[in-house]
């Protein structure tokens, strides 16, 4: 600290290229340490449930000795425990999630075909509800204080304390089921008429889309407004705004060009940790659409429940998350170099 | 609160009474000048009302399926202002009977997670060292965690009871707490007055009981107030999916009945319209309130406003 001030900073550019890369070093190295966790925690989660495993996949019918034996050793239920746990954390590592108990399929072959239509269905309402949201939490701070902005607070927050797989439900009666003169004008659920191809296909699956979209959307953009809004109150009282202004510069210019910028970090972080929670948004939104997505096959999993399906998607949405949130600290100090140091 | 190390002077528990009176005077007033917040406390109380005179108003065998008073999925009328449900039973009554469980769960819930997080959150930021790392990385692994994710997967494995479904929503949503309680732990001891106490001979326990703790309890109670809202949500979501306990009724269960019942799908509106207002108008309530109490013990941040 008694060095002097020259040479201090000397140091610190020169350390600033390989401070990234410890930062981003040790940011991958926890995702990796959580992405074990998730799996440990996934593996003993499921083996808590009280009872025999082999009684939910029979389904309470009248099953001889002998088939549940021959269901154990299908399913590896037969095994000591932690012989279960190396099996299974090494079949996970090369991608295997087990075995379905109510579809007789690979765990890992329903979550690869579901996800695709999961991908569809949220990153279509991530794109809307991450735009709305900042524009719509840029204008209300910007003119904080004033009707616009109240309004604008006062929806989101409402709409954020409204469940979403209600929000559904009014919509499908109002718009697809229709109610009184409105007809019905979208379809009740599913993603897809039937028989359709090529261009008439897409049509199909975006009539299909606009009521889970919209839900979705209402329910989301409200975090991302109140996070850019309260960004960019902070950022308002700042020096560097006054001076931007008393050089001349327009108001619109001022927030563009100098406010907006810099306030948008906190949000940067919050659209990628959003996109985990749109994870839990999307089981319910799923399953009152009945979206065959991963979140609709979550719903029919818990049902049963069909603990090898459950614990597969229990992984994937973990790890999903997970991923994201790495992807946000690994971008965050690209955008604010102070974060790293 | 009862024990001193030191003997106190006469008079000086009512000095501290008088104290915490004036505060509190303070609190209300500066609370009654967010207009918002008082509305929530308005809807609050309404509710609670309603919540603790149920079994004089409508009776606890109302959520009785044998002797329902009406007959099946009739809409509203002067005898049934709500309607019924599919086994006849007065759908107002049952929405009234409902906010018991939906309030108990999401107070209950709430109480459990942001004690677990206050507790990690103070002893993380009191003792340092290994064990406040091993800690914090528990906390941001939580953190990290989709919540709703974790609580259904809690759920589906353990009995269906309220129990489960407080301990599922409590255990998975204490870590936004802990990191809140432990940056304001670690604000109070940096103060000169803990280095004092700890010259005088303060213990641990001394200096988390009496200085840590006060000066964290407003915080700790604007994040209760917040985490009611979201907890109610999370129970109505949980019954919804049918991981509730099915013996009782609640208001994200009347809800899955109502889907159960193809109330959507031939268009029976009142059946479902009523729950979800009610939880939505109690988290907003919840949610106003919190950030009323919020913006007053911490104005700077102003998001209220």
């Amino acid at each position: 600290m008694a060095a002097d001030a020259a040479s201090a900073r000397v140091t610190k550019t020169e350390r600033s290229g390989t401070g990234y890369l410890r930062y981003g070093a040790g940011k991958l190295g926890g995702a990796v340490v959580s992405l074990l966790a998730v799996l440990v925690t996934s593996f003993f989660l499921f083996r808590l449930i009280p009872g025999d495993p082999v009684k939910y996949m029979t389904g309470g019918r009248q099953v001889s000795n002998e088939q549940l034996a021959a269901y154990r050793r299908e399913f590896g239920l037969d095994l000591p425990l932690w012989q279960q746990f190396t099996d299974y954390c090494h079949k996970a590592l090369t991608g295997d999630l087990g075995t379905s108990y109510q579809f007789r399929a690979p765990v890992i072959d329903k979550i690869t075909e579901a996800l695709p239509n999961t991908l569809i269905l949220t990153g279509t309402a991530f794109v809307l509800y991450t735009a709305l949201g900042v524009v719509l939490g840029t204008r209300s701070a910007w003119r904080h204080g004033r009707l616009g902005d109240r309004l604008n607070t006062g929806l989101a927050l409402t709409l954020y304390s409204i469940p979403s797989f209600w929000l559904g439900l009014l919509l499908i009666i109002v718009f697809a089921v229709g109610l009184g003169p409105i007809p019905g004008l979208f379809p009740t659920g599913g993603m897809e008429s039937g028989g359709e191809e090529g261009f008439a296909y897409v049509l199909d699956v975006a009539h299909h889309l606009v009521l889970p979209v919209i839900t979705l959307v209402a329910v989301e953009y409200g975090q991302t407004l109140l996070v850019t809004r309260s960004a960019l109150l902070d950022e308002m009282g700042s020096d560097y705004l006054t001076t931007a202004r008393a050089k001349g510069l327009k108001d619109d210019l001022v927030r563009r060009r100098h406010a907006v910028p810099n306030a948008m970090l906190p949000t940067v972080t919050l659209i990628f940790v959003n996109l985990g929670r749109t994870v839990a948004g999307v089981i319910l939104v799923e399953t009152v659409f009945s979206w065959p997505g991963l979140g609709g096959l979550f719903y029919q999993a818990l049902s049963v429940p069909d603990l090898p399906l459950v614990q597969g998607l229990f992984f994937v949405f973990a790890a999903a998350v997970i991923v994201m949130n790495t992807l946000a600290d690994l971008i965050y100090p690209l955008l604010d170099p102070r974060v790293a140091r | 609160m009862t024990t001193t190390d030191t003997p106190a002077p006469a008079g000086s528990r009512t000095l501290a009474w008088q104290r915490r009176r004036q505060s509190a005077a303070r609190f209300w007033k500066n609370y009654r000048t967010h207009r918002a917040g008082l509305l929530g406390l308005a809807a609050l109380a309404l509710f609670v009302l309603a919540a603790l005179t149920a079994p004089l108003t409508v009776g606890s065998d109302v959520a009785n399926v044998t002797d329902a008073p009406g007959s099946p999925m009739e809409s509203p009328s002067a005898e049934f202002p709500l309607g019924t449900d599919r086994f006849g039973r007065d759908l107002l009554g049952l929405l009234i009977w409902g906010s018991r469980v939906s309030l108990l769960v999401g107070l209950l819930a709430a109480v459990l997670s942001v004690v677990i997080g206050a507790l990690v959150g103070i002893t993380a930021g009191h003792f340092r060292g290994a064990y406040a790392t091993v800690l914090m990385r528990v906390t941001d692994w939580f953190l990290v965690m989709p919540t709703l994710v974790l609580a259904i997967a809690l759920a589906t494995v353990m009995s269906r009871s309220l129990g489960t479904v407080v301990l599922a929503i409590g255990v998975t949503t204490w870590p936004t707490t802990a990191r809140l309680v432990r940056a304001q732990t670690l604000a109070v001891e940096s103060r000169p007055y803990i280095e004092r106490a700890k010259a005088l001979g303060g213990g641990h326990w001394h200096i988390m009981s009496r200085h840590v703790l006060p000066n964290v309890m407003p915080l700790v109670l604007a994040q209760t107030t917040l985490m009611i809202s979201s907890s109610i949500l999370a129970e109505a979501t949980l019954a919804f999916l049918g991981l509730g306990d099915p013996t009782v009724v609640s208001w994200g269960g009347m809800l899955q009945e109502a889907r159960e019942a193809g109330a959507v799908s031939s268009g029976d509106w009142w059946y479902l319209v009523p729950p979800g207002i009610a939880i939505a108008v109690i988290a907003l309530a919840f949610t106003l309130c919190g950030r009323a109490v919020e913006s007053v013990l911490n104005p700077r941040l102003g998001v209220a406003r």
